[in-house]
């Protein structure tokens, strides 16, 4: 919410969560509310904030609904209802509100806290128990959905379809549940704020996805075939997605006893041929690294997706951080050339967990992606992705090829594979420095011909435009990565709004750097913010070592799980175009 | 060798393990056993040799080359005689632990010398002339076995002589020859 | 006359690499790799239909020495880098070769699951209960009282049972050779081979570095007096009471390898997308 998006009765963007504790249904009714938003042309958002019980823990959805895509929260929320109020205090931080919000909670439940109050925003009390007791069978969290629906604006046939959708069994519930809806909008309507959103852009064939789900697809349009699964909060869902998508497409799944399986499981499948990944977080990772290293050193390709959460150690699993580049860039023991590539939309976590397989497969090498948390869980609407390009493919020995040398030193450094089955050109993949045949070698001559080798895989890479994401222009440039991009993006078009210009540079590939691309892209540029979420700049610091950055260089961050609002960036841009 | 493994080692029995086919007839039978001693002999002393390169051991490495043809030679031999133009299949395994004409190799030492190889060939030589001379003296094993069992084990006492022989003209161990003041290196 | 049996398409020697082993000469590993490489002739495999996959360590060195399929990974790892392969590709035969402190120490995790997995692999642990590479450490095999630089006075702890650990955990072929005994290890690790599910080999396989005194096993082993069992229970009283120096196959389980739930439907991805479109 922003000053400018209230005016004229109608917006282009509302944001309304929902919370409560265990038993509420508060997810439940988001994920309804955001398919009722679907239903009538919007995009929109979800993510969730929630408490470390398994059950019973409280819980927030967060939505936002607009006549555009956005994958970044807005700066305020419009409105925040609550079905109660049991430690919802905890997520002030994260549902921040203005004096034009609204606060809608049930008195039955007590009075909103004081957290929330301090904001100036209007309270209205709601009793959504008792109006749910008016309707047999039905819930507080269907009259709420109601409510909010109607506070943005939303026509009643989107949300009974949304509510019909998701309770396919019909029957007695459905009933209940769709008339609690109605009340829940006819209580709305008595009330003297709402936030009507404008008339929907036209637009046919989107989808509604998250995050993890397409890093799953773009797996399987990348080619792999094989996963190895350890379960860790925020990335199991990628791999409960995969697991039923890829018996369907003729692949595998293996739950492993432990990351360190995982890694090796789909080390073993990718030596065997078949292209293979595993999803993990932060603490998952860091027990992967040595066997990345194995990856690199034998030249055998996998993914690595990693749904970045809050960190050191344990940290804070359910939220997001984007303090896993260090260990992604840098974590690997010896010089280890690899790949690492970062989504920076919930749709583009497909196309770049493809082109990540593709990489990783046509210069065999490991490829690590990473997304987070917020994009991992967070429902959007999008865009229906374009088609999939051609995904790279691995370079593969012939049978019986004469004096095959698996680690041939080529001008482009890949050089054919022999996949177990092929005669004649047995080898043994091995992490011990090896010479051109595979026999493992401790010579100095050895070990420099094939660090250049793998080296120059990666020099060789040809990225062409997808190292970044760049718009707008001027001489001030914003440097960001991942789920930070949303949030610029949304601050550049306020200042286009108010005639500053500046360039959007956000980098999609890591590693290997692209200094000479980035050098171009920042060509007159006087002046680079560097956005990024995490406490130490670990973004400025990856920027520092690998790149030249032009004239004066600031930093905007914060570790997470606090996103960087819009309103934040726009204002370092405005105080910047002052003469 | 355990008493029950030595009395089993008696006779050349049936190959153990599946996959592998009966020779036609007890004589052929036989001779494709004394052509799989050879060349499991032959492969032996050629993994030795093999390990003393590897060990910086020239000098005994060379030794057990030169014991691994004469061995292949042999076998080359009973191939000719047998007028095989492909060897026999060799069996999966021998049901004594070790075949009769070998030495584990547990008992290889880096810094051995020639005499200890000579010792070590001495061995194999004897025990495969024992083993040939039980089945010539076997009642029950077929005439032509026992006349083949005969001719064979009067060549490995050939074999015995000449490696007696060959011992004479090297130099014994000194008493601390496998002594290393330096410990063992470090690998992976 | 006629050759006696329809000649071989390959020998033990075909399996064998030119590249040498590192091995100490004395070594027990040489005899565990003329047996693999025996008992493959004698299954009448092909080189690159197998694959042999280690992690690290003196036996863990061995891929190399095949002309089979190798992968030569990283400390401990190797079952879980098998199975992924096995999985991948059942039509491979793979094998897994490795020693004490990889298998049962750093990759002890990896040993349950993968007999608990019961994939059709064939575990070869060339026990010397001691760390070579490293210059003599205890292992999880070691004696309590065997002492070394890293425990002057012994470790005190109780010797790790690899087999019966196996039987519980769930492996389907639990045997033990001894490398003194060139011609029963062949023959058992190409009966592992041929039973299905998850076959565990121990092979005693003395370290004449580091421990010297293992050389004496040859006095100390002895065939196993009674067949091997399919009962469980049987065999875990077996296997509890025996001396450690019993060898042959002790256990032969019945249960079904693990098949993998491969998609026989090949939809294609864009298939999918389905799920998502509004």
């Amino acid at each position: 919410m922003t000053d400018a998006t209230v005016a004229n009765g109608r917006v282009e963007s509302v944001s309304a969560a929902l919370a409560g504790s265990g038993g509420a249904g508060v997810m439940t009714a988001g994920n309804m509310l955001l398919e009722a938003a679907a239903q009538a042309g919007y995009f929109g958002l979800m993510t969730r904030t929630s408490g470390p019980q398994i059950r019973g823990g409280e819980a927030a959805a967060m939505l936002r609904v607009s006549t555009f895509a956005s994958d970044s929260q807005d700066d305020r929320f419009h409105v925040l209802a609550a079905i109660d109020w049991q430690n919802v205090n905890r997520f002030a931080s994260e549902i921040p509100l203005g004096e034009a919000s609204l606060l809608i909670g049930d008195p039955a439940q007590g009075e909103p806290p004081e957290a929330f109050l301090k904001s100036g925003a209007r309270y209205v009390p709601l009793p959504l128990k008792a109006l749910a007791k008016q309707v047999s069978g039905g819930w507080p969290n269907m009259v709420a959905l109601g409510v909010l629906g109607a506070v943005m604006g939303l026509p009643e046939e989107a949300l009974e379809r949304a509510v019909r959708k998701s309770m396919k069994k019909g029957g007695e519930a459905l009933a209940a549940g769709l008339a609690a809806v109605k009340l829940g909008m006819a209580e709305a309507a008595k009330l003297e704020r709402s936030f009507p959103l404008a008339l929907p852009r036209a637009g046919a064939g989107r989808w509604l996805i998250s995050g993890n789900e397409a890093a799953g697809l773009g797996a399987l349009r990348g080619g792999v075939r094989f996963v190895a699964a350890y379960p860790i909060t925020p990335a199991t869902e990628l791999l409960e997605w995969l697991s039923p998508a890829l018996t369907k497409v003729g692949g595998t799944l293996v739950q492993a006893e432990d990351e360190l399986a995982s890694i090796n499981m789909i080390l073993g499948a990718s030596y065997g041929g078949v292209p293979a990944l595993t999803a993990t977080s932060g603490p998952g990772l860091a027990l992967m690294i040595e066997a990345l290293g194995l990856g690199v050193a034998a030249e055998l390709p996998i993914v690595v997706v990693d749904v970045m959460r809050t960190g050191p150690s344990t940290g804070i699993a359910t939220k997001t951080e984007q303090a896993d580049l260090n260990i992604a860039m840098y974590g690997l023991h010896g010089d280890a050339p690899h790949i690492v590539v970062a989504p920076n939309s919930v749709a583009d976590c497909l196309a770049a967990t493809q082109w990540a397989a593709g990489l990783a497969e046509s210069l065999q090498v490991p490829a690590i992606v990473l997304s987070d948390q917020y994009f991992g869980q967070a429902r959007a609407i999008i865009d229906r992705p374009p088609g999939a390009p051609a995904s790279g493919k691995r370079l593969l020995a012939q049978p019986n090829a004469p004096a095959y040398k698996r680690y041939a030193l080529t001008e482009s450094g890949v050089s054919p594979m022999a996949l177990p089955g092929t005669p004649g050109v047995t080898y043994t993949a091995d992490g011990l420095e090896h010479n051109e045949r595979g026999t493992p070698s401790s010579q100095a001559s050895d070990h420099l011909a094939q660090m250049e080798k793998r080296a120059r895989k990666l020099e060789s890479l040809d990225c062409g435009e997808d190292w970044a994401t760049l718009e707008g222009e001027g001489d001030v440039a914003v440097l960001t990565w991942g789920s930070c991009t949303a949030p610029v993006r949304e601050a550049f078009a306020r200042a286009r709004a108010e005639g500053i210009q500046a360039r959007l540079v956000s980098l999609r590939l890591l590693s290997p750097a692209q200094p000479a691309r980035l050098a171009k892209a920042l060509e007159g540029v006087k002046r680079v913010l560097v956005v990024e979420q995490s406490f130490s700049g670990q973004f400025q610091r990856y920027l520092k070592a690998e790149y030249d950055l032009p004239g004066e260089v600031h930093s905007l961050r914060r570790p997470g799980p606090l996103p960087i609002r819009p309103d934040e960036i726009h204002r370092t841009l405005k105080s910047w175009s002052r003469p | 060798m355990s008493p029950t493994k030595a009395a089993r080692a008696t006779t050349p029995k049936k190959p153990r393990a599946n996959g592998t086919r009966a020779a036609a007839g007890p004589y052929a039978q036989f001779m494709a056993r004394a052509y799989a001693m050879e060349t499991d002999a032959a492969e032996r002393y050629a993994d030795f040799a093999d390990q003393m390169d590897v060990h910086n051991n020239p000098e005994v490495a060379e030794l057990f080359r030169k014991l691994s043809s004469i061995e292949a030679l042999h076998a080359k031999r009973i191939l000719e005689e047998m007028g095989w133009k492909q060897p026999p299949r060799a069996p999966l395994a021998w049901d004594e632990a070790e075949p009769p004409e070998t030495t584990a190799h547990t008992e290889l030492h880096y810094l051995m010398q020639p005499y200890h190889a000579l010792q070590l060939a001495l061995r194999n030589e004897q025990r495969a002339e024992q083993f040939f001379a039980r089945i010539a003296r076997a009642r029950k094993a077929p005439p032509e076995v026992r006349r083949a069992a005969t001719e064979l084990a009067e060549e490995e006492r050939e074999h015995v002589r000449l490696i007696r022989e060959w011992m004479k003209r090297v130099p014994k161990p000194e008493k601390d020859w496998d002594r290393d003041p330096d410990p063992p290196g470090l690998s992976d | 006359m006629n050759a006696p049996a329809i000649a071989p398409a390959l020998t033990a020697q075909d399996f064998k690499s030119d590249y040498k082993p590192v091995w100490c000469p004395g070594c027990g590993d040489y005899t565990v790799l003329a047996s693999i490489t025996r008992a493959l002739a004698a299954l009448q495999l092909r080189p690159e239909k197998v694959a042999v996959v280690s992690g690290i360590g003196c036996s863990s060195r061995i891929p190399a020495y095949t002309t089979c399929y190798g992968f030569h990974g990283v400390h401990g790892r190797a079952l879980a880098a098998a199975t992924g392969l096995k999985v991948a590709r059942p039509d491979l035969t793979v094998l897994v070769a490795g020693g004490d402190g990889d298998g049962y120490s750093i990759g002890g995790n990896h040993f349950l699951h993968a007999c608990r997995r019961n994939i059709d692999l064939t575990d070869i642990v060339m026990d010397n209960h001691v760390y070579g590479m490293t210059k003599g450490q205890p292992s999880p095999t070691t004696e309590p009282d065997w002492k070394s630089k890293l425990s002057p006075a012994g470790t005190g702890l109780r010797e790790f049972h690899p087999l019966v650990i196996a039987l519980a955990a769930g492996a389907n072929f639990i045997a033990r050779a001894f490398s003194g005994d060139p011609s029963g290890t062949a023959a058992v690790i190409g009966e592992a081979i041929r039973h299905p599910g998850f076959s565990f080999v121990e092979v005693l396989s003395p370290c004449v570095t580091f421990r010297p005194e293992q050389r004496a096993w040859k006095e100390a082993v002895h065939p196993a007096s009674v067949a091997a069992t399919d009962d469980p229970a049987r065999a875990a009283r077996r296997l509890m009471t025996d001396d450690g120096f019993n060898t042959g196959v002790l256990y032969k389980g019945t249960r079904p390898a693990y098949s993998a739930a491969a998609g026989k439907t090949t939809l294609h991805p864009a298939d999918l997308e389905k799920d998502f479109a509004l």
